[in-house]
C-alpha cells in the first residue's frame, strides 16, 4: 500500500510537468497582452511596448518558460503581473471561499445525492423514482447561475434568511461562515446532486439483483440494512469514481458560482487573471488545480479499499 | 429569454422586497459599522500604481489616497489644492510653485518640494501633456523645503491644466523614495498624503480595497468642488467591494449590503428607481464619446472618402439606442470629436454626421475609393457591453453600404493586443475596432490621445494630418478662450473632413446609492469626502 502511494505520488510530477508545459506554450499563443490592460486605453503604442519589455514579455518563450521552471521547482509560482503579490499569496488569500464552497457543496450533494439514489432504485418505476429522475434532469439542465438568481430572489431578498452576497471566514463563526454558505453550496451542487443520484440508482439497481442481496433478504434482513449496508456499500466504488471526477465538475462551477454571489475565491481569480492576461496567477491557479484533482483521484483509488476488501495495492 | 429580461428577473427581488416592505438588513448588513460607506466600483482595483497603471478605476482609487498639487472644479477650471501660490515669470519660462504648510504623508513624514519634483518627473514620463513640458523642460528643482521651481525653453500656458486635469495620469504627489520608482515599472508601497490611507493589509485584489480616513489630512477652507476645495472626510473608513455580475451588485444594494454602485447597468435603473431605498441619478455630466476606430494604413481606409462614406451612413442613434434603450435622458447626437455641453463644444465641420443617412452616397463614395469587396475585419468585444453593442450596428452598417465583414468576436484583452497590430487586416491586423472615451478627456485636446494625427505617433489606428495636428498646436498655444475656440472649431473641422474617426454618440450613465447615504455628487469621478452614511 505504501509503496503504491509513494508511486503515485511520484507519477504526479510527470503529469504536473505535461500541464505545466501545456499551460505555458498555451498561454503563449494565446492572444492578448497584460502590458495592453496595464497601459489603458489612452496609452500610446510606444508606452504599451515599453511596459511589455519591463514586464519582460519581450524575451523568447524558452528562456520564460526556462525561469518559470526554475522558480516553481523552488515552490515560488511567481508575482502577479498586475498585483506585484506573490501569486501564493494571492491563491492562500482565496483558497478558503473556495475550498469551504466545494466542502459544503461535497456534503450536501453526497447527504441527499445518495439516499435519493438508493430510494429510486429501491422504488424502481414507481413515482419516487420518476421523481427522483426528473430532478436529475432538471439538475442537468438548468445553468447554475439561473439556480443562483432564483435562490437569492427567495432566500436572500424575499424571506431575508441569507445575504445575497459576500464570504464570511470560519474564523468568525460557524453562524456566519454557513449562512453566506448555504444559497452557493444549493446552486453548485445541483449538477452534481443530479449526477451522484444517477450513478447510485443505476449501480443499485444493478446490485439489487444480485443472489447475495436475495441470501440477506432471505435471511430477514431490514429494508434499511439491506439497501445501506449490503448493497450499498457494494454500489460503493462506481459512486465513489464518480464523486472524485465530479470535482472537476465542481471547480468549473464554482467559477461560475462566486461570480454570482460575489465570493472572493479561487473561480473569480481565475477569471479576473484570464481576462486580464495575468500569466503568472493563471498558471499558478491551473497547476494547483491540476494537483488537486491527481490528488482526489489518488484519494479515491486509495478508498476503493475500503468498500472492497478484493482490492489491494 | 434575453439577457435583459433576465437580469431584470435576477435582480427584481430588490425592488419587489422594497415594495413589499421587507427591509430588513441581512447579516452581512447588521455587522457593518455605519461609520463604513461600501462601494462597488466600476472594476477590479488589480493594481494600484496610477501613474504606471492608467486604467480609471486606479485613478479613482488614487483620488483618495494622494493629493494633487492642483484639481479640476466643476466648472472645468484648476483651483489650488496642495499648492498654496504659484508665480509664473513675465517671460512665461518659469514656475515657482510653493506647497501648504502642515501637509503630511500617511507615514508621519511632512509633504516637502523634493516629493512634489520626483512625484511630477515621473508622471511627466507618462502622461501626454506631462511629455509635453518635459520636451522644453529645462530644469525641475526643490528650492526650498516648501517650494519648487520648473523653468521651461518655452512657455506652456497650459500648465495650471497639465497639474490640475483628472485624466489619467493625474499629477499626484508621492513620497520622493517611491517616486523615483521607474515609471515602467510598479510601486511596491502606497504611501500618499490624501484624505484617506489605503490599508493594504485588507487589499483582495479582485474583492476588495479598504481605505481608512487618515486624521493627518488638512483640508483647504474652501468648500469641496470635485478635485478641488476642501476635501472633508465624514466616514472612518470606505470598503470598495469587487461585484462582477450587476444583477448581484443591484440586489446587494437594495438589500442594504452596499451603499454605492458606482455604475449600474442601464438595464437594471427601472428596478433601483422603484426601490424607495435607493437614490438613482446621472453618475458623470461629462459622460462618454464612443468611438469607430479605422486603420489608416490599410485600404480601404488608408484612403478618405472610404471614411467619410462610413461616416456619411453611420446613424448615432442606432449606436446609442443599442447601448442604453430607449431613455432619451442616457444619450445625445453629437456631430463633434468634443464632450457635448462643455464650453470648448463646437459641431463646426460636423455635417456629415448630421441629417438623414446616405447608404446610396456611401456606397458610391466607397466605390471611388476603389472598395472592391475585400473583407473588412472588424473587431468586437463580447465581454464589453458598450463595445458589443456598437460591434452589432456596426456590422449591420456595414452591410447596408455593401461592405463584405469580417466580424472577429473576441474579447477586450485580445482587442488590446491586436489593435497594436500594424500588419494588413488579413495578417493578423484589423480594419475596425470600437472603443469609448471619458467625455472628461474630450473636452479639448490636452489629454485627447485620440485625437492625434502624428502617423506612428498617434492613437492605434495611426492617422496622419499635418492640419489637424497644427490645429491641435494652434489650441496648445492658445492665449485666450476666444482663440482656444477657433482652434478647436479648426480642429474639429480637419478631423472630420478627414475622417479621423467616426463619433458614435455622447452617452451618460447612471449611479446608485442607499438613501441613508447623502453628499454624492455628480462627477467624472466618485468622491468620497463630504459623503456622510446616517
Amino acid at each position: 500500500m505504501f509503496a503504491y502511494i509513494v508511486r503515485r505520488v511520484l507519477a504526479t510530477i510527470p503529469v504536473m510537468a505535461i500541464v505545466a508545459l501545456f499551460v505555458f506554450s498555451l498561454l503563449y499563443i494565446a492572444p492578448g497582452d497584460p502590458a495592453a490592460v496595464i497601459a489603458g486605453d489612452q496609452a500610446t503604442p510606444a508606452d504599451v511596448e515599453r511596459i511589455r519589455a519591463s514586464l519582460g514579455l519581450d524575451r523568447p518563450f524558452l528562456v520564460r518558460f526556462g525561469e518559470w521552471v526554475f522558480r516553481i521547482l523552488r515552490g515560488d509560482l511567481g508575482v502577479s503581473i498586475f498585483t506585484n503579490l506573490p501569486v501564493t499569496r494571492m491563491i492562500a488569500q482565496r483558497i478558503e471561499p473556495t475550498l469551504s464552497l466545494m466542502v459544503v457543496t461535497l456534503f450536501l450533494a453526497i447527504s441527499i445525492a445518495v439516499p435519493m439514489g438508493v430510494v429510486a432504485a429501491w422504488k424502481a418505476g414507481s413515482w419516487i423514482d420518476r421523481a427522483v429522475m426528473a430532478f436529475a434532469v432538471l439538475g442537468f439542465s438548468v445553468p447554475v447561475f439561473v439556480v443562483g438568481y432564483l435562490l437569492a430572489y427567495y432566500f436572500a431578498l424575499e424571506l431575508d434568511w441569507f445575504p445575497v452576497q459576500g464570504y464570511t471566514p470560519f474564523a468568525e463563526g460557524l453562524g456566519p461562515w454557513l449562512s453566506n454558505l448555504v444559497l452557493p453550496s444549493v446552486a453548485l451542487g445541483g449538477v452534481y446532486i443530479a449526477l451522484i443520484a444517477r450513478i447510485t440508482r443505476a449501480t443499485m439497481l444493478e446490485v439489487l439483483q444480485q443472489d447475495y442481496i436475495r441470501t440477506a433478504r432471505a435471511k430477514g434482513a431490514g429494508q434499511g440494512t439491506m439497501l445501506f449496508v449490503h448493497a450499498l456499500k457494494n454500489a460503493a466504488v462506481p459512486i465513489v469514481t464518480v464523486i472524485g471526477i465530479g470535482v472537476a465538475l465542481l471547480i468549473g462551477g464554482a467559477v461560475v458560482t462566486e461570480s454570482v454571489f460575489a465570493i472572493p475565491g479561487l473561480g473569480r481569480l481565475t477569471v479576473d487573471a484570464i481576462l486580464r492576461r495575468d500569466y503568472p496567477v493563471i498558471q499558478g491557479v491551473i497547476l494547483l488545480f491540476s494537483f488537486v484533482y491527481v490528488l482526489v483521484n489518488l484519494l479515491i483509488d486509495l478508498s476503493y479499499t475500503l468498500f472492497d476488501p478484493r482490492i489491494r495495492y | 429569454m434575453e439577457r435583459r429580461s433576465f437580469l431584470k428577473l435576477a435582480a427584481g427581488a430588490g425592488g419587489a422586497t422594497a415594495l413589499g416592505g421587507g427591509l430588513a438588513a441581512p447579516a452581512l448588513a447588521q455587522g457593518a459599522g455605519a461609520r463604513t460607506l461600501r462601494f462597488v466600483p466600476q472594476a477590479n482595483l488589480a493594481n494600484f500604481d496610477p501613474i504606471w497603471g492608467t486604467q480609471y478605476v486606479v485613478r479613482n482609487a488614487a483620488m483618495l489616497v494622494w493629493d494633487t498639487l492642483y484639481g479640476f472644479d466643476s466648472k472645468l477650471q484648476p483651483q489650488r489644492q496642495m499648492v498654496e501660490s504659484e508665480e509664473v515669470s513675465a517671460d512665461g519660462l518659469t514656475w515657482t510653485f510653493k506647497l501648504r504648510s502642515g501637509l503630511k504623508f500617511h507615514d508621519g513624514e511632512p509633504v516637502l518640494a523634493k516629493d512634489a519634483v520626483a512625484s511630477m518627473a515621473r508622471w511627466a514620463v507618462r502622461d501626454p501633456m506631462g511629455q509635453m513640458i518635459r520636451a522644453i523642460q529645462n530644469e525641475l528643482v526643490a528650492v526650498d523645503d516648501r517650494t519648487f521651481r520648473w523653468s521651461l525653453k518655452q512657455p506652456y500656458p497650459k500648465m495650471l491644466l497639465a497639474l490640475a486635469k483628472n485624466n489619467s495620469p493625474c499629477s499626484f504627489v508621492m513620497p520622493e523614495r517611491i517616486a523615483k520608482t521607474d515609471p515602467f515599472q510598479q510601486i511596491t508601497e502606497y504611501v500618499g498624503s490624501g484624505p484617506f490611507r489605503f490599508v493594504k493589509d485588507e487589499w483582495v485584489p479582485g474583492a476588495k480595497a479598504s481605505f481608512a480616513k487618515f486624521d493627518g489630512y488638512v483640508p483647504r477652507e474652501e468648500a469641496a468642488d470635485w478635485m478641488a476645495g476642501g476635501k472633508r472626510v465624514m466616514v472612518d473608513k470606505v470598503e470598495w467591494v469587487i461585484m462582477p455580475d450587476p444583477a448581484t451588485a443591484s440586489s446587494a444594494l437594495q438589500n442594504g449590503e452596499v451603499d454605492w454602485w458606482e455604475n449600474p447597468i442601464a438595464d437594471l435603473v427601472p428596478l433601483l428607481k422603484r426601490n424607495r431605498n435607493v437614490n438613482v441619478d446621472i453618475a458623470d455630466p461629462l459622460g462618454n464619446v464612443g468611438s469607430f476606430r479605422m486603420n489608416h494604413l490599410h485600404a480601404p481606409f488608408n484612403d478618405p472618402r472610404a471614411r467619410r462614406a462610413v461616416m456619411m451612413a453611420l446613424s448615432q442613434e442606432d449606436y446609442m439606442r443599442a447601448l442604453v434603450g430607449d431613455n432619451p435622458e442616457l444619450w445625445k447626437s453629437m456631430p463633434s470629436f468634443f464632450t457635448p455641453g462643455t464650453p470648448l463644444y463646437t459641431e463646426v465641420g460636423g455635417d456629415i454626421l448630421k441629417g438623414k443617412r446616405d447608404y446610396e452616397g456611401a456606397k458610391k463614395l466607397l466605390k471611388e475609393a476603389g472598395y472592391d469587396g475585400q473583407p473588412i475585419t472588424i473587431l468586437v468585444a463580447q465581454d464589453q457591453p458598450i463595445t458589443k453593442a456598437f460591434g452589432d450596428v456596426s456590422a449591420d452598417l456595414l452591410k447596408r453600404i455593401g461592405m463584405n465583414v469580417d466580424f472577429v468576436a473576441t474579447d477586450w484583452g485580445t482587442v488590446g493586443s491586436r489593435r497594436a497590430m500594424k500588419n494588413p487586416p488579413g495578417q493578423g491586423g484589423w480594419h475596425i475596432f470600437h472603443t469609448w472615451h471619458a467625455g472628461a478627456d474630450c473636452i479639448n485636446p490636452a489629454a485627447y490621445t485620440a485625437i492625434r494625427a502624428n502617423g506612428d505617433g498617434a492613437w492605434f489606428g495611426w492617422p496622419k494630418s499635418e492640419a489637424i495636428e497644427a490645429a491641435r498646436d494652434a489650441w496648445f498655444a492658445a492665449p485666450d478662450m476666444t482663440a482656444e475656440k477657433a482652434a478647436i472649431d479648426k480642429l474639429n473641422k480637419e478631423a472630420m473632413d478627414f475622417g479621423l474617426y467616426a463619433p458614435t454618440g455622447f452617452f451618460l450613465s447612471y449611479q446608485a446609492w442607499r438613501k441613508n447615504v447623502s453628499g454624492v455628487v455628480k462627477a467624472p469621478i466618485p468622491f468620497f469626502w463630504g459623503v456622510t452614511k446616517s
